[in-house]
């Protein structure tokens, strides 16, 4: 049954050994109103042929659409099929956290050229091995910054509400106030910035391109922030981060972002990979792991998890972060697109989802989807809409299509990336037009 | 061997994108970043070659005896990544309509009710992505909770000294005091001292059980009622469940919540750090301030709605719900009656093989052991200085993966020693022999223990140089 491999003689003789007469007495001594003689109350057990089918029914019933235009922190890129065909390797799937460097050079050394693609993206000093998502990796930077007088999160209109969210979360938990400013025309509004930048703030959060797809004056705020003692986090979208300036070359003292772009399947919202870098002052403020170069006893380049008295296992409560399981797995997954891809690719990947945005958004305003904001914008934009966004959605999905996200008051968060074909994007806003008429 | 950036050949790339068919818009200078990323040049031929030589520097479950304790290292089984792979799973976008996922929503819905069921717990939320997130989910329903009856003083957090670090650690994140439990001699809960430290300042307390010493809390109940009478609440770890899921439950034994490592006890796969799931299971009393959307059945239909008392969202989106579909897999395998098996085979297997190790090696779990047990190498360390480290590295010489050494903390010179069920007892006794050979060369020529090992790729590396003077990302010789 299940993957068990004692044989009846083989259980037999080992209980002879242990001069017990059934595996129920292993559990002799222990607390007898604690044992549940029956089992737990769920379904009969199935033969793998069983489990197939059943999983198979119930993926049947999702709906995979097969033209979407729907981002807001989920992207749909293509994937290389070398990405997955090396994620899968065995040991890369199966090994445990490489605490045996001897034996763990190969997740070791794929972690080390991970932090350096992270550097590579951001323009930062170091990285470490990874963060869950996007979202918590915003949370625990903010933790990075704050002292014994700033404590204050301050989080920018234009971030995702979900990061935002996640933010909040991991503050209040710190007993740490947050301010969430509003966003104008889409984009930051520094005068309501410089008056939320008071003592007690400890940094800013700013996300590039910002969640209504702009491109924010990100130097413009880390200055901003700087001369007020704030530190500032940007979250940067890794597909558009090889085209934009750099969270070095704008100032940021700390980059996050959400690594699901980098050849991680949608997957309805997980297992996605968060990444985290940050200037020399403050590596040794990263929380997780870290992989770092040293030399074996013979002298030879070898690689080893290291900073390890910043952690939980060696700190316990004095640790600010208690992260040591993270998403290894999707940053060898990260790693193999950013390689395969090379900066010729992903530039490619990068400025044909700027141009079919473009074209995307200009076709859309000749039907009557009018931009919301004025500014520049990457691969999502949002549009006011001339009928209920329900009813346009509705309509979209019959034809197979997943259409821009509907946010509150009525407008449309649009997003399109190379997957989208000027076939489709011309299909959608023809069907925009019947809605229309 | 060589790094991607060494093996960058300028000028070489991949093709992997159709022609452009739209006009290409052109990016404003200013916004545009002064160079591109460094990243390598190769072909794809380059790329495999390099994921290949890396794997083979890699040891994966399949290569060998993974006994790392209190990690639970069993077989994953290849039908879990299979199911979680398939289209109607992984090409689903986590922000469209509900009803187009009905299918993956009876799949959470069908592990949240198997894991209620394991666990004596009312309601499960996958957003944590790992054990130490699900911890600070705990914590963050415990500080809720208490809020919620205006009984905010409660901030301090009982943890056993034999605790995973993660426990303080997540306390203090939570805002909260932690109030550390010496054990008592054989390694339990001190029930004397818990009524000592317990009182209005309480929030709750940490535990693991059967605790990390492989020792199970005889006196559980008498400790969460303690806990209980005091006003805390008790959060189980769910780190050590493999010693008895489907033979007891943390819910009948007083606890107000746990969470589970799925890539621990229900076989979903490591990754090598990575991704996991540390799904949160609570009593109802606790259900509304869960963080994330709860999947709920409402006649034939499924809905995600997230509470209006919840604590928020500790994720972006729902949590790693592809690891959740392979540990719901691995749990139709066994069922109802097969899943008691899993926990009988691994207590039965670590006493076995801590039986065939007691003729040579002290160990520290006196009578029946649960799932784990504890090699001390104090008196050898002492008497001819061959250490826990010596042994590991012998080991790994030795083609297994090591225990794991130096915790808990409160054993010294140990290595702590955990088969799973899903080993033979064949296996087990070829360990023993190895184990014992080992320890006898050792002893014989104690001087010759540090240079273990020597068949592996690289030798034991210098830790300290690696901290000292940090390189954590590769910078070509020319910039």
């Amino acid at each position: 049954m299940g993957y068990l491999l004692n044989t009846d003689l083989q259980q037999q003789e080992m209980l002879d050994a242990l001069g017990l007469k059934s595996l129920d007495e292993l559990y002799k001594g222990l607390p007898a109103s604690l044992i549940r003689p029956d089992g737990p109350d769920i379904p009969n057990g199935l033969g793998e042929q069983g489990i197939a089918q059943a999983f198979g029914r119930m993926a049947d019933k999702n709906v995979v659409f097969p033209t979407i235009f729907r981002g807001a922190g989920a992207y749909r890129h293509y994937i290389p099929a070398v990405v997955p065909a090396m994620v899968g390797k065995e040991r890369f799937l199966t090994g445990y956290t490489p605490y045996q460097a001897e034996v763990s050079q190969g997740t070791l050394q794929s972690t080390f050229e991970f932090q350096t693609m992270v550097c590579e993206l951001t323009g930062m000093d170091a990285a470490n091995a990874s963060m869950y998502d996007g979202a918590s990796a915003a949370a625990e930077a903010v933790t990075m910054c704050k002292d014994r007088k700033r404590t204050k999160a301050v989080v920018l209109g234009g971030v995702n509400p979900r990061t935002t969210d996640t933010v909040k979360t991991y503050c209040r938990a710190a007993g740490s106030p947050v301010e969430v400013l509003s966003a104008k025309d889409g984009l930051t509004d520094l005068d309501a910035l410089a008056a939320a930048l008071t003592d007690d703030a400890a940094c800013v959060i700013l996300q590039q391109p910002n969640y209504f797809g702009l491109i924010e004056d990100a130097a413009a705020i880390a200055e901003l922030a700087h001369s007020k003692g704030a530190k500032v986090i940007m979250s940067v979208n890794p597909i558009s981060a090889a085209v934009l300036a750099t969270p070095g070359e704008c100032g940021a003292d700390i980059a996050v972002g959400e690594g699901q772009p980098l050849g991680i399947p949608l997957s309805f919202g997980g297992p996605y990979l968060g990444f985290m870098a940050a200037k020399s002052a403050m590596t040794r403020k990263l929380p997780g792991r870290i992989a770092g170069e040293t030399v074996d006893s013979q002298g030879r380049r070898t690689f080893v998890l290291t900073l390890q008295a910043r952690e939980q296992h060696i700190r316990r409560e004095t640790a600010s972060s208690n992260v040591c399981s993270n998403q290894a797995l999707m940053a060898v997954a990260a790693s193999v697109y950013m390689a395969a891809m090379g900066p010729q690719g992903l530039k490619e990947v990068a400025m044909q989802s700027y141009s079919k945005a473009h074209y995307l958004a200009a076709e859309l305003d000749k039907a009557g989807f009018k931009r919301a904001h004025g500014g520049e914008f990457f691969h999502e934009f949002v549009t006011r809409s001339p009928v209920d966004p329900a009813k346009l959605m509705a309509h979209l999905e019959k034809s197979g299509i997943l259409g821009g996200l509907p946010l509150p008051g009525g407008e449309i968060l649009w997003c399109a990336t190379e997957m989208n074909s000027k076939e489709e994007m011309d299909a959608l806003v023809s069907l925009c037009k019947e809605v229309l008429s | 061997m060589k790094l991607l950036f060494e093996k960058s050949v300028p000028g070489r790339r991949s093709y992997y994108l159709s022609d452009l068919d739209v006009p290409m818009a052109s990016l404003p200078e200013n916004l545009c970043r002064k160079a591109p990323p460094g990243l390598p040049e190769l072909a794809e031929t380059d790329v495999t070659r390099h994921y290949s030589a890396l794997e083979s520097r890699t040891f994966g479950i399949n290569d060998g005896f993974y006994p790392l304790g209190s990690c639970t290292m069993k077989y994953n089984p290849k039908i879990n990544d299979s199911v979680a792979g398939l289209p109607g799973f992984a090409g689903l976008h986590p922000l469209q309509p509900i009803e187009g996922v009905q299918g993956l929503l009876e799949a959470l819905d069908m592990a949240d009710r198997c894991l209620s069921q394991i666990t004596g717990m009312d309601k499960m939320t996958f957003q944590p992505a790992a054990g130490a997130h699900g911890e600070f989910t705990g914590l963050m329903l415990f500080k809720a909770y208490h809020e919620s009856r205006g009984d905010a003083a409660r901030k301090t957090v009982v943890v056993p000294d034999s605790a995973h670090g993660t426990n303080p650690a997540t306390a203090s994140m939570c805002g909260m005091k932690v109030v550390n439990l010496p054990s008592t001699a054989d390694g339990r809960v001190d029930l004397v001292k818990l009524q000592e430290v317990v009182g209005p300042d309480t929030a709750g307390i940490m535990l693991t059980n059967p605790n990390t010493l492989g020792l199970f809390e005889q006196e559980i109940l008498e400790i969460t009622e303690i806990v209980h009478k005091a006003g805390g609440l008790c959060y189980y770890d769910g780190a050590n469940l493999n010693a008895i899921a489907g033979v007891m439950r943390p819910g009948d034994m007083g606890f107000d919540c746990v969470h589970l490592n799925l890539h621990k006890t229900f076989s979903t796969p490591h990754g090598g750090g990575g991704p996991g799931c540390g799904a949160v299971g609570c009593k109802s009393f606790l259900q509304k301030y869960l963080p994330g959307p709860q999947v709920q059945k409402d006649g034939g239909r499924f809905t995600f709605d997230q509470s209006d008392e919840s604590v928020g969202n500790i994720l972006g989106f729902y949590g790693n719900i592809l690891i959740v579909l392979r540990a719901l897999a691995y749990i139709m395998a066994y069922g109802k009656d097969g899943l008691p098996l899993i926990a009988k085979h691994a207590l039965l297997n670590a006493n076995y093989l801590k039986h065939r190790l007691a003729e040579r090696f002290e160990i520290t779990n006196k009578g029946l052991c649960m799932h784990e047990f504890i090699i001390t190498m104090e008196k050898e360390a002492k008497a001819s200085g061959v250490t826990a480290m010596d042994m590991a590295k012998a080991i790994i010489d030795n083609g297994m993966m090591t225990p794991t050494m130096y915790f808990p903390l409160i054993v010294k010179e140990c290595l702590m020693v955990e088969p799973t069920e899903t080993e033979g007892k064949e296996t087990l006794d070829e360990v023993a022999d190895t184990y014992i050979r080992i320890y006898d060369a050792l002893m014989a020529d104690p001087q010759a223990a540090k240079a273990f090992p020597v068949n592996t790729v690289v030798g034991r590396p210098d830790e300290v140089a690696a901290a000292r003077n940090p390189i954590l990302r590769y910078t070509s010789v020319d910039s």
